[in-house]
């Protein structure tokens, strides 16, 4: 059987997952597997402790975490600078220190959030009112530069200015403390 | 004090009203959870940090008058006796962790008891809603109320990718834990609970018993509740949990007419067997207790007794665990002197429901 992911290697892992009752067969070669993340059930084997186990369950790949481990002096580990909790303390507790840690270990959250909430990753319901309007704004405005990026693509110059002028007036709408941080 | 006037004062609007569907479903609950943006979470924060939530929570209270669902009164976990926080714990209106772990601690409550906020728990805030019945569509709409009311007084730790975020990721998003109590006896008694249990976990929903996380299903009651709270909106949550809810009514009903049909007379006899127990123990365990209120509940639904009221179960359940025991007898007992004051309360109980007759 052919990696489903690369249709190359050989696949070397086969495995079903069952999320919410939908089921999905995986076959994937080593190296598709290692990237994917799927890795630390057959990594873990040896020494496999409660943190390899968290760890696994928020979806971290061992093996990953032991390069991290080797370079540990040549790479910074990511810290939020509000309540300077770092990713490692953070996948060891399995609770974050402030509303910031969102923010800082955002590059990292996806896998975590798609293995706790059954694949979602991105909040679909409530917003505050107070920021609501922002948001929208927000949301318009990246509509709009995508918009541009076509036009411009297809070489529409006259009705890209247009485009243009009309997001810097909605940039000026927008709150200034939203804007910060993006 | 008389019993009379103890139930009267100890029991929650959700165990003394009935409900939509209130023969199975005996509760529904909402749980929202919130932050302030600019606090550490209760994890890390400090003393004075926490100190300054429970303040400005004060403050909100003083200046708006919010009085939608009752007064509400701020009671402070260093305030609480050890005996009141177990009852507060064993009528579901704070967490085991508040009343333990959260040395900051507070609870706002209403005069009913269907609205409580707990602050400085896991989170800053959790909103809770708890009514009688199957009720999600109502509870979320009253605690999405109180959610409407605190957010005009506090930036709430929010994000547009994230949603509301909160000091655990399992919580982050909606922060919505939706949850309802259900009476199961006859999907126990034909076995089928055992087959749909692993069903219900791979709809991304958890089933536990009625003291939540590790506790055995006491007299036939399971909780049911969502896990996944994000990427979903909160009304498609409580939609689906309400479709797998009514699912098991259906279930649990054909479940008891299938009994009455092939086992009347055994049912009947088990029924009153139970109610014998009850009303003539001199010494009973809580497990033991709660399986014969489980039967005799059963014997009311299914028009085997008719003197007792229904809510029967929801009252005896919660007012003889070991924290009500001790709050009625008034000080501290040995698990032997509770099991023999259990008995006590039960007879005297169901003596006031013949007496009535």
């Amino acid at each position: 059987m052919i990696c489903q992911e690369c249709n190359q290697r050989p696949a070397a892992l086969h495995f079903t997952k069952i999320i919410n009752g939908e089921k999905t067969e995986v076959n994937l070669c080593e190296k598709c597997a290692q990237e994917k993340g799927e890795m630390f059930m057959i990594n873990g084997g040896s020494g496999f402790t409660f943190n390899n186990l968290l760890a696994g369950l928020l979806n971290i790949d061992p093996t990953v975490q032991k390069q991290n481990q080797n370079t540990f002096h040549q790479e910074e580990v990511l810290q939020c600078n509000k309540c300077s909790m770092t990713f490692p303390q953070f996948i060891k507790v399995g609770r974050f220190g402030c509303a910031h840690c969102y923010e800082t270990f955002k590059e990292q959250l996806p896998p975590v959030l798609r293995r706790l909430h059954s694949g979602n990753w991105s909040h679909s319901g409530k917003i505050p009112k107070r920021i609501g309007g922002s948001i929208h704004l927000k949301k318009q405005v990246e509509n709009l530069k995508n918009e541009l990026k076509e036009l411009i693509q297809q070489e529409e110059f006259e009705k890209a200015a247009k485009i243009r002028d009309e997001i810097r007036t909605l940039e000026k709408e927008l709150p200034s403390s939203s804007k910060g941080g993006e | 004090m008389s019993l009379e006037r103890f139930i009267n004062q100890a029991v929650s609007s959700w165990m003394s009203e009935e409900g939509p569907d209130s023969d199975i479903v005996l509760s529904s609950r909402i749980r929202l959870a919130r932050n302030f943006e600019n606090f550490k979470f209760p994890t890390l924060f400090s003393h004075e940090e926490a100190q300054s939530i429970i303040l400005k929570i004060e403050e909100i209270l003083r200046e708006s008058n919010f009085t939608k669902f009752g007064q509400m009164e701020l009671l402070k976990i260093d305030d609480i006796q050890p005996l009141q926080k177990r009852v507060l714990v064993e009528k579901h209106l704070i967490s085991p962790n508040l009343a333990e772990d959260s040395p900051y601690g507070a609870v706002l409550l209403t005069e009913n008891e269907e609205v409580s906020i707990m602050i400085n728990e896991e989170d800053h805030i959790r909103i809770q809603c708890l009514f009688p019945g199957l009720q999600l569509t109502e509870a979320l709409e009253a605690a999405n109320e109180v959610d409407d009311w605190l957010e005009s007084h506090i930036h709430f730790g929010f994000d547009e990718k994230h949603g509301y975020l909160t000091s655990c990721p399992t919580n982050v998003g909606t922060g919505l834990r939706a949850s309802v109590m259900m009476h199961l006896p006859g999907l126990m008694l034909t076995q089928q609970i055992n087959r749909i249990i692993p069903a219900i976990n791979q709809l991304g929903l958890v089933v536990r018993g009625i003291y939540g996380e590790g506790s055995e299903a006491l007299g036939n009651i399971f909780q049911i509740s969502n896990q996944i709270t994000l990427g979903k909106s909160e009304e498609d949550i409580c939609r689906d949990l309400k479709g797998v809810v009514s699912q098991l009514i259906s279930q649990e009903r054909s479940a008891r007419e299938a009994l009455r049909k092939t086992s009347n007379i055994q049912l009947e006899d088990r029924v009153f067997r139970s109610y014998g127990v009850l009303s003539n123990c001199r010494i009973i365990e809580t497990k033991e207790a709660a399986k014969c209120l489980s039967d005799v509940r059963l014997g009311i639904d299914m028009g085997y007794i008719d003197h007792l009221p229904k809510n029967i179960l929801n009252e005896l359940m919660i007012l003889t665990q070991p924290g009500f025991l001790q709050q009625y007898a008034g000080g501290h007992l040995r698990a032997n002197e509770r099991d023999i004051r259990r008995a006590a309360l039960i007879r005297e109980r169901l003596k006031m429901e013949s007496d009535k007759r």
